[in-house]
């Protein structure tokens, strides 16, 4: 029976079906230090290769599994569907497949959750939803779980993953970025603690506005944070970029970085710091 | 009718007014104030004290260069974190002594480049965005050229947002769309119709209030115009707490956005 179900999973690796722990003794090649290890030891390590510390891409649902409290979260589900407001060519097609390639039906997922035990509201780009780009759903569903954190005087943790601004839904993707902002000021004006997690990778438009906005930024290791492209900065300048240029430990050197948090600390970290904002010590 | 790319490129144009224009044109007795007081002064966003009308008002605009040696001087038009950190400086004095703020729009986009990266473009346009929702003074925007993706929203968090009529405002370049979308930036007059940047689209999405007519042979003309609807906008906009202004504004960029719900 286990092999039947192996035979369907084969394809849809742990990093897809958001699985952390498989069932199947199947082997991954790490593609920095290329050992290999089975999809099992790689799972239980949060996807961080157990050989050199290479952190793999992860979905939303597999995230969410790795740092919340087993059955802690509560998807806010807010039923705010993609349209395709400029009738782009194309675009339709690419959310389908978006859809059926990331089992998600957008760039983000939102809700409460619990932390070793710490209530925050938590938000989750997902890199392998058009890579994570922000389109009018996903600012919306951004901006709605701020009011909510607002509302319910919550933190917020948020883990950005996106490429930037959608740009089939134009002008209204650009504007995403002004309204989240708001969001999250009218959500810190109130006196609430916002930390972000920078996960590989979080460019564009992403880093202009909400990323870089957090009381407190994380990073993973090595994670690729930047605004615009290397590619178009070497075209623009003509010059060959090192070859850490936008990594998180770059950024943590230029000072826009608090901290590169591996993901199999972040747990204690992210307690650690909702801990020493909710109360003091001998309350806790 | 123009197509969206003949007015891009209207937008473009070299001979078209710049920000200096316009601000020398609409403000008197002017005091030009420079530097982020973090790192350096870019010469690619101006800004200032100066009357309008009778009112002191606080006046920024990205530069893109009246002629080739002003334009190699204010890099294109294309600001550096520390401009938009010399933005926010002057919006933020602008808020202590209760003065409204007027900004012109007229970029291709951030510069892109090494030396923006390590100084925090990102987290430069990410400051302003937010700080700019919650400044208790009115803002008022007008894009006056090419509205280029993030560099120009760092500019345009504000009450009311005017396009010129061939102005335009876009998440991406068309070329660099047409060469993502079709690796063809020869493609960027079809990309720029898909886009949908025209002063008239932002009119239709509620991105822009209104569109203000060019007329360029007679500047002078067209600025007192521009001059009177500011005046009266002002005046309009300072009736409400500084708190109401910032409300307002979220309000205004919180209806922006397109999907639907079950």
């Amino acid at each position: 029976m286990n092999n039947i179900v192996g035979m369907f999973r084969k394809s849809r690796n742990v990093l897809e079906s958001g699985g952390i722990t498989p069932t199947v003794e199947e082997k991954i090649r790490c593609p920095i230090c290329k050992a290999i290890d089975t999809k099992r030891s790689v799972a239980k390590n949060k996807m961080v290769c157990p050989s050199c510390g290479y952190h793999y891409r992860i979905n939303a649902r597999t995230r969410i599994k790795a740092i919340c409290d087993k059955g802690s979260f509560q998807e806010l589900e807010m039923n705010v569907q993609t349209e395709n407001p400029l009738n782009f060519p194309g675009y339709a097609n690419k959310i389908e497949s978006a859809r059926a390639a990331s089992g998600q039906m957008e760039g983000v997922v939102c809700g409460t959750a619990a932390i070793r035990r710490q209530p925050c509201a938590v938000f989750v780009m997902d890199p392998q939803f058009m890579m994570g780009s922000m389109g009018s759903v996903v600012g919306e569903k951004i901006t709605r779980l701020f009011e909510y954190a607002t509302e319910h005087d919550l933190p917020v943790v948020g883990f950005t993953a996106s490429g930037g601004a959608r740009m089939q839904e134009g002008i209204l993707s650009l504007m995403q970025m002004a309204k989240t902002s708001g969001a999250v000021h009218f959500h810190s004006d109130k006196g609430g603690l916002y930390i972000t997690v920078l996960t590989d990778p979080t460019t564009g438009g992403v880093t202009a506005s909400f990323a870089m906005l957090g009381d407190i930024i994380l990073s993973e290791p090595n994670a690729l944070i930047g605004f615009a492209g290397r590619r178009v900065i070497e075209q623009t300048t003509k010059k060959k970029l090192p070859e850490d240029f936008q990594r998180a430990e770059f950024l943590q050197d230029c000072g826009f970085v608090d901290a590169i948090v591996p993901r199999t600390e972040l747990r204690a970290t992210l307690e650690r710091l909702l801990k020493q904002h909710s109360r003091r010590r001998d309350e806790a | 009718m123009m197509t969206a790319y003949e007015r891009l490129q209207a937008a473009r144009a070299q001979d078209r007014p710049t920000s200096r224009a316009y601000i020398e044109n609409l403000f008197t007795e002017r005091t030009e104030l420079h530097g982020d007081r973090k790192y350096a002064d870019d010469p690619a966003i101006i800004g200032g004290i100066g009357y309008l009308g009778d009112i002191p008002v606080t006046f920024i605009g990205i530069e893109r260069g009246r002629d080739l040696q002003e334009r190699i001087r204010c890099n294109f038009g294309c600001p550096m974190p520390e401009g938009y950190r010399k933005a926010l400086r002057l919006m933020k004095q602008a808020e202590k002594f209760h003065r409204p703020v007027i900004c012109f729009v007229d970029t291709s986009g951030a510069y892109c480049g090494e030396e923006a990266e390590e100084r925090g473009q990102g987290q430069a346009i990410a400051d302003n965005l937010m700080q700019m929702m919650g400044l208790e003074t009115p803002i008022i925007t007008i894009v006056i050229g090419e509205g280029g993706s993030g560099g120009a929203l760092g500019l345009s968090v504000a009450n009311r947002v005017y396009m010129l009529e061939n102005a335009v405002f876009s998440v991406i370049s068309p070329e660099g769309c047409a060469s993502i979308l079709w690796e063809d930036a020869g493609k960027a007059a079809d990309a720029a119709e898909c886009l949908k940047i025209t002063a008239e689209d932002m009119k239709r999405f509620g991105v822009a209030e209104d569109v203000i007519e060019e007329n360029f042979d007679s500047f002078n003309i067209m600025c007192e115009d521009l001059k009177a609807r500011l005046l009266s906008d002002v005046e309009e906009l300072e009736q409400y707490s500084g708190r109401a202004l910032s409300e307002k504004r979220y309000e205004r960029f919180r209806k922006l956005g397109v999907y639907s719900e079950k």
